[in-house]
C-alpha cells in the first residue's frame, strides 16, 4: 500500500462507515460493529503513515482540479500527522464510549447520530491532511456543517438556541473573515499552497501582515479566541460523547491546527518576527488564556454546571496553543504541536468523566459531586489524571508540552508569556483540585426532597469505563513516552528530533 | 445534420410547440416537450463542444450571407447560455408532469406544454441569433409565452402578477426596439458583427448614446435590475411550481446574457465603460439590490417570495461582476449565471414538491417536514447551502471568483458586502430549516402526508447533485467562463 | 435639419411620452392596455419614418435606376405590429379573466380586495 493510497483511505474509510452506518441502521449492535471496525481500520491506515513522515516522506495526492489554477489537494506533513492521529486514535475510543452513552440514556435518532459522527471525522481528517488554504476552507466548513446535527441532537429549544449560537458564530467568522484572509492570500501571491516558510514573504508588508493575521485568526473561529469563543459553551448542548470528541478533539484542535498552520505554512516565521504589527496575537491569546481561565474558576466557585467549566478550560488550553505558536519560534511551534496531544487525550478523559457521570447518577452540577469518587472510583481517577494534564503536572502529558512552550518562551525571552503560563497554571489548579478533593474526601450529601435517585448508584456501564480508562492510561502513557508525537513536532518545524 | 445544429437548436421546441397545442392530450403533449427539451439539450452539448474546439460557429439563416440576412453566431458566451437553459428545459420537464397535473386543470395541460415550449424558442433564440433585431423577436415570443404561464397559477393573484409582468415587460421590450431602432439609423446595419465594427465611427453622435440608455433601460427591465424589479417577486410567487423553476432559472439569465452581448460585443468595453460609465450605475444599482433584497428576504413569510427576493439579489452578484469590467469579474458574473440557474432550479423545485404534498409554501406549513418529507428539505438544504456559498457547492466557487475581483480592482467595501449577504443568506435559509427539522408537524394526521413522487425528486436530487459535482470539480465550468470573459472583453484565448 | 424636417421625429417623442404617461398614470387596466398601445404605436412610426429615403419611391422594382425608400424597416415594423397585437390580445384577455376573478379592473380596488383576502 503505497502511502498516496493510505491518504485517501485514511478520508475514505470514514465516508464508507457513514454509508454503511446508514444502510444498517435497524440493527443496532451491526450498526455499532460498523462503527467500531471503521475506526479501527482508519487508525490501521493513519498509523502506517507515521513511520513515513518521520522518514521524511511527504506524500501527495491531487483529489481534482477544482478551478483552473486551484487543485483540492492532500498533502501530509508532521503537523496534519500530529492532528489525524489523535483523531484517528480516539475515534475508536469515543465510539466505544458513545456505544455505552447512548444506550445507558436511551437517546434517539442513534443511526443520525453516528452516520454525522463519521462525516465528521472525515471532514477533520480532511482539515489534517489538506495540502491548501482552499482544501483546509473547504473541510473546515464541511465540519462545521457534520457537527451541527450533532450539537443539535436533542430536538429541544435548547438545542435549537445552542445550535444557533454554534453556527451563527462559526459561519460568521469563517465566511466573512476566513473566506476573505484566503481569497486576499491568493490575490497577493498567487497560490494557496502551505509551503515551508511560508508565501506571504515579499507579498505583503506593515500593517497589512498584521490586518491578514487578524482575519486569519478570528476567521478560524474554532480556535476560539476571545471574543468568538462563546459558540464552545453554546455548543456544550450536545450529548457528551459529542462535546468530547468534536469539542475537546476534532472541532477545537482543527481551529488551533489551522491557526498553527496558517502561522508557519501561509505567514512564515520570519516574516511574523520581522513585523510589529503581528505582536497583537500574543496579548490576544494571553488574555484568552487568563480570562478563560477565571471564567472557570468562577463557575467552579459557584458549583455549576460541569461540562460549562470543561468548557471554559478548553478555551484556556487552546489558547496556550495558539499563544506559544504566537512566540514565533520553532521550539514553542513544537510545543504547540504536542499540546494538541496532550490536550486532546486529557480532555477528552475530563469529559468522558463528566458523561459518566451523567450516565450513571444524573448528576450535572459541579455541587452535586461530594462523595460520588467512592462510588465511581474509575471514573473520578480518571478524571484527576484528566486535571493533572490541564494543570500540567507529572505525570501527565500535558506537562511535557508546557515544558516545551516554556523553553520556547525562555529562547524568545518572553517574560510575559512565562508569567501568563505561571498564573494559569495556578489558576487551572485552583478550579481542578477542589473538584478531586470534593469527590474523595468529602461526605456525600443526602438527596434534598428525599428523593432517592442518587442512592444505589454504582459505576457507569463497562464501555464507557473502558473508555475513560483507555484515555487516561494514554494521557500517563504521553508523558512517559511522547517520542513519536514529539518527533513528528520537531520535524513540523524543521529542527531534528 | 450537424452543419443545421444552431437552426435546429431553435427549431426542435419551436416544431413542438403546435403539436403539443394540437395533441389535446395532456400525457402526449408532455412526451412530445420531453423529446424535444432532450433534443435541446444534446445539440446545445453538441454545440459547446464544436465551439470549445473549434472557435465561433456562423450559420446562415435560409443561406443569406450577412449582413444581409440573419446570422446565428455561436461564442464561447452564448453557447455556455444554451447550454445553461437547455439543461434546465431538460430537466424541469420530467419535473413538469405531476406538478403540473396537480396545479393546472386538465384541459389546459397540452396548452401549457405548447407555451412552455415556446418560451423555451424565445430563450435559445435570443441566445442563439447573431441578429439584434431577431433578438427582439425572440424576447417577444418568451415574454409572451411567458405571461400566459403565469397566468395559469391557482391564484387569482397570478393574474395580476402576469398583469404587471407584461405591462412592464413589454415597455422593456419596445426601449429595446427602440434603441435597435436608433443604431439602425446611425449604421443600417442589424448585424451584431458588423454593428461592432460600425458603430465606433459613429459614436460621437447624439444619437448613440441615446440608443444606448433605451438599451440599458429596456434590458435591466427584462432581467429586474433593482428597481426595475417590481414585477418579478409576485410574478414568481404565484405562477405554477414548474413555471417558477424555469422562469427563475432561465429567463433573468438570459437578460444578462442580452446585456453582456450589447454591452461587450456590440458597443465594445471601452464605449461602454470608458465613454458612458456603465458601470457607474450599474455599480450602485447591484450593491444596493444585493443588500436591499437579502434584507427583505428575510422577512418574508411566503417561501416562494423569498426566494423570489432573493433572485433579485443574486442578479444583482451577476451584475456586480459584470460592472467589474474585469476578466475576473465577468468570469464571476457569467458563472453565477450557471451556479443561480442550477442552485435555484433546486430551490424551487424543492418548494415545487413541497406545494404538490402541502398545498402551501408558507413558512407555517413548513413546520415538521424534515420528518415527512426527508428527501424533499434535504434538497432545499443543500441548495440552500449552495445559495449561502459553502465550500463544495457551486455558489462557492462564484463567491471565490466574486471576491477575488472585487479585491483586484481593490473594492474592499464591496467584497464585505458580498460576504455580509452571505450571511444574511444564512439567516433566511435557516428560518426554513430550523421551521422543517425543530418544530412539530401542525395538525394531527397520522402519516397522511408523504414524501413527493419519485418523478418529481429525481429531477430536482438531479440539479442537487449539478450543484455538488460543479462545486468539487468547477474546472469546466469556470474555464468556459473564463474563456468566454475573454473573448467578450478581447484579451487574447 | 431644421425642426420641421424632423416633424416625424417630434411625432414619435410626443406619442411615446402620451402613451408612457397614460400607462403609468391610469390605474384602469384596459386604459393601461391603450397607453401601451399608444406607446408602441410610436416606434412604428419613428421605424416607418427612418426608412424614408427623401426623393425615393415605394420599393417596388421598376424600369431604371430610381431611387427606392429602404424597404427593411418597414418588413422589420411589420413584426412589432404582429408582435403588438399579440401583446394586446394577451393583455386584454388578461383583463377579462381578472374581471371575473376580482370583479373589477380597477388596480385600487383589485389592492384592495387582495389585503382582505
Amino acid at each position: 500500500m503505497s502511502p498516496e493510497t493510505s491518504v485517501v483511505l485514511a478520508f475514505a474509510i470514514p465516508l464508507a462507515g457513514a454509508v454503511l452506518i446508514a444502510a444498517t441502521g435497524s440493527l443496532p449492535n451491526l450498526r455499532e460493529a460498523v462503527t467500531l471496525a471503521t475506526g479501527a481500520a482508519l487508525l490501521f491506515v493513519v498509523a502506517s503513515l507515521v513511520p513515513e513522515v518521520l522518514a521524511g516522506a511527504r506524500p501527495s495526492v491531487d483529489l481534482v482540479e477544482w478551478v483552473p489554477g486551484i487543485q483540492l489537494r492532500f498533502t501530509v506533513e508532521p503537523l496534519g500527522m500530529i492532528f489525524a492521529g489523535v483523531a484517528a486514535l480516539l475515534w475508536p475510543v469515543n465510539s466505544l464510549y458513545s456505544i455505552g452513552y447512548m444506550r445507558g440514556n436511551g437517546e434517539s435518532h442513534q443511526t443520525r447520530f453516528y452516520v454525522f459522527f463519521a462525516i465528521a471525522i472525515a471532514a477533520a481528517i480532511g482539515v489534517a491532511f489538506a495540502g491548501n488554504l482552499l482544501t483546509l476552507f473547504v473541510f473546515y466548513e464541511a465540519l462545521t456543517l457534520s457537527t451541527y446535527p450533532l450539537v443539535t441532537h436533542k430536538g429541544t429549544e435548547d438545542a435549537k438556541r445552542g445550535g444557533r449560537a454554534y453556527l451563527g458564530i462559526l459561519m460568521t467568522t469563517s465566511i466573512g473573515l476566513l473566506f476573505f484572509a484566503i481569497v486576499w492570500t491568493w490575490q497577493a501571491t498567487g497560490t494557496t499552497e502551505f509551503t515551508e516558510g511560508g508565501i506571504l514573504s515579499g507579498h505583503l508588508e506593515g500593517a497589512q501582515v498584521g490586518l491578514l493575521l487578524f482575519l486569519f485568526m478570528f476567521g478560524i473561529g474554532k480556535a476560539a479566541i476571545m471574543p468568538v469563543h462563546r459558540w464552545l459553551p453554546a455548543a456544550m448542548v450536545a450529548p457528551t460523547p459529542v462535546s468530547a470528541l468534536l469539542h475537546a478533539v476534532a472541532v477545537v484542535k482543527a481551529g488551533v491546527f489551522s491557526v498553527v498552520k496558517v502561522l508557519v505554512y501561509v505567514f512564515g516565521f520570519e516574516l511574523l518576527q520581522a513585523e510589529p504589527s503581528t505582536r497583537w496575537l500574543l496579548y490576544a491569546a494571553g488574555f484568552t488564556v487568563i480570562a478563560a481561565s477565571v471564567v472557570a474558576l468562577r463557575i467552579a466557585l459557584e458549583q455549576g454546571n460541569l461540562k460549562r467549566m470543561l468548557a471554559y478550560s478548553t478555551i484556556s488550553q487552546l489558547s496556550y496553543i495558539v499563544l506559544s505558536a504566537a512566540i514565533f519560534v520553532p521550539i514553542s511551534a513544537a510545543g504547540a504541536g504536542l499540546h494538541i496531544v496532550a490536550h486532546a487525550f486529557g480532555k477528552i478523559t475530563l469529559f468522558f468523566a463528566a458523561g459518566s457521570i451523567y450516565t450513571a447518577a444524573h448528576k450535572t452540577e459541579i455541587g452535586q459531586l461530594k462523595g460520588i469518587g467512592r462510588r465511581m472510583p474509575w471514573t473520578m481517577g480518571a478524571f484527576a489524571i484528566g486535571a493533572l494534564s490541564m494543570i500540567g503536572l507529572p505525570p501527565a502529558g500535558g506537562f511535557v508540552s508546557k515544558w516545551y512552550i516554556l523553553l520556547g518562551a525562555f529562547e524568545a525571552d518572553q517574560f510575559l508569556v512565562m508569567g501568563i503560563l505561571v498564573v494559569s497554571t495556578l489558576l487551572n489548579a485552583a478550579y481542578f483540585v477542589p473538584i478531586v478533593y470534593m469527590a474523595f474526601f468529602m461526605e456525600e450529601e443526602a438527596p434534598i426532597g428525599g428523593n432517592g435517585d442518587s442512592r444505589g448508584h454504582g459505576e457507569a456501564p463497562l464501555p464507557i469505563v473502558m473508555a475513560l480508562s483507555a484515555t487516561a492510561v494514554l494521557t500517563v502513557l504521553l508523558f512517559f513516552f511522547p517520542d513519536v508525537p514529539l518527533a513528528l513536532a520537531h520535524a513540523f518545524t524543521g529542527g531534528g528530533p | 445534420m450537424s452543419a443545421h445544429l444552431p437552426v435546429l437548436q431553435v427549431l426542435v421546441p419551436l416544431l413542438a410547440a403546435p403539436l403539443c397545442a394540437i395533441l389535446r392530450n395532456g400525457r402526449a403533449a408532455w412526451a412530445v416537450a420531453m423529446v424535444a427539451s432532450w433534443t435541446s439539450l444534446w445539440i446545445a452539448i453538441q454545440l459547446l463542444t464544436l465551439v470549445l474546439a473549434n472557435g465561433t460557429i456562423s450559420y446562415e439563416l435560409g443561406g443569406w450571407a450577412a449582413p444581409w440576412g440573419i446570422e446565428y453566431r455561436i461564442d464561447t458566451v452564448n453557447a455556455f447560455v444554451l447550454l445553461i437553459v437547455s439543461m434546465i428545459a431538460a430537466v424541469v420537464t420530467p419535473y413538469a408532469l405531476k406538478s403540473i397535473e396537480r396545479e393546472v386543470e386538465a384541459s389546459r395541460v397540452a396548452l401549457f406544454y405548447a407555451a412552455f415550449m415556446l418560451c423555451l424558442t424565445g430563450l435559445l433564440g435570443i441566445t442563439i441569433t447573431g441578429d439584434v433585431f431577431n433578438v427582439f423577436v425572440f424576447l417577444e415570443i418568451s415574454s409572451l409565452s411567458a405571461y400566459a404561464l403565469i397566468a395559469i397559477g391557482q391564484n387569482r393573484k397570478a393574474l395580476t402578477a402576469a398583469y404587471q409582468y407584461l405591462i412592464m415587460g413589454s415597455v422593456g421590450a419596445t426601449f429595446i426596439v427602440i434603441g435597435i431602432g436608433m443604431m439602425y439609423v446611425m449604421t443600417g446595419s442589424l448585424n451584431m458583427a458588423d454593428l461592432s465594427v460600425l458603430l465606433p465611427q459613429v459614436s460621437s453622435s447624439r444619437t448613440i448614446p441615446v440608443a444606448f440608455a433605451f438599451l440599458t433601460v429596456g434590458i435591466s427591465l427584462k432581467l429586474a435590475l433593482f428597481p426595475l424589479h417590481l414585477w418579478l417577486p409576485n410574478a414568481y410567487t404565484y405562477a405554477p411550481s414548474t413555471v417558477t423553476v424555469f422562469i427563475a432559472s432561465t429567463a433573468t439569465k438570459v437578460a444578462v446574457y442580452m446585456l453582456l452581448r450589447f454591452f461587450f460585443t456590440i458597443f465594445g468595453p471601452a464605449f461602454s465603460f470608458d465613454v458612458m460609465q456603465l458601470d457607474r450605475v450599474l455599480l450602485p444599482l447591484a450593491l444596493v439590490a444585493i443588500f436591499s433584497m437579502s434584507l427583505v428576504a428575510i422577512f418574508q413569510t411566503n417561501i416562494k417570495r423569498m426566494m423570489a427576493y432573493s433572485s433579485v439579489a443574486q442578479i444583482g452578484y451577476m451584475i456586480l461582476g459584470i460592472s467589474m469590467a474585469s476578466v475576473t469579474g465577468l468570469t464571476a458574473g457569467i458563472l453565477h449565471m450557471f451556479n443561480h440557474a442550477m442552485m435555484k432550479g433546486a430551490l424551487f423545485m424543492a418548494l415545487g414538491c413541497v406545494m404538490y404534498r402541502v398545498g402551501s409554501v408558507h413558512i407555517d406549513s413548513m413546520r415538521g417536514l424534515g420528518k415527512r418529507m426527508p428527501w424533499t428539505m434535504a434538497a432545499f438544504v443543500m441548495g440552500g447551502l449552495s445559495l449561502i456559498g459553502v465550500p463544495l457547492t457551486v455558489g462557492f466557487v462564484s463567491k471565490w471568483y466574486l471576491i477575488q475581483g472585487a479585491l483586484e480592482k481593490g473594492w474592499w467595501p464591496v467584497a464585505a458586502l458580498v460576504l455580509l449577504t452571505s450571511l444574511m443568506a444564512v439567516v433566511y435559509i435557516w428560518r426554513v430549516v430550523e421551521a422543517a427539522y425543530f418544530q412539530e408537524f401542525p395538525g394531527d394526521d397520522d402519516g397522511e402526508l408523504r414524501e413527493a413522487p419519485l418523478a418529481m425528486l429525481v429531477p430536482t436530487w438531479a440539479l442537487v447533485l449539478i450543484n455538488l459535482y460543479f462545486g468539487i470539480d468547477a474546472s469546466l465550468t469556470a474555464g468556459v467562463a473564463g474563456a468566454a470573459a475573454r473573448s467578450l472583453l478581447g484579451v487574447g484565448p | 435639419m431644421s425642426v420641421l424636417g424632423l416633424f416625424n421625429y417630434w411625432i414619435f417623442v410626443f406619442l411615446m411620452m402620451v402613451g408612457f404617461y397614460i400607462l403609468i398614470s391610469r390605474g384602469n387596466l384596459v386604459k393601461k392596455i391603450i397607453g401601451l398601445n399608444i406607446f408602441q404605436t410610436s416606434v412604428f412610426i419613428l421605424y416607418i419614418s427612418m426608412g424614408k429615403v427623401t426623393g425615393g419611391t415605394a420599393p417596388i422594382l421598376v424600369e431604371g435606376d430610381a431611387v427606392y425608400s429602404n424597404p427593411l424597416p418597414h418588413v422589420l415594423i411589420l413584426t412589432a405590429i404582429v408582435v403588438g397585437v399579440a401583446t394586446t390580445a394577451l393583455g386584454l384577455s388578461l383583463v377579462v379573466r381578472i374581471k371575473e376573478a376580482y370583479g373589477t379592473i380597477e388596480e385600487d380596488e383589485i389592492q384592495a380586495e387582495d389585503l382582505r383576502s
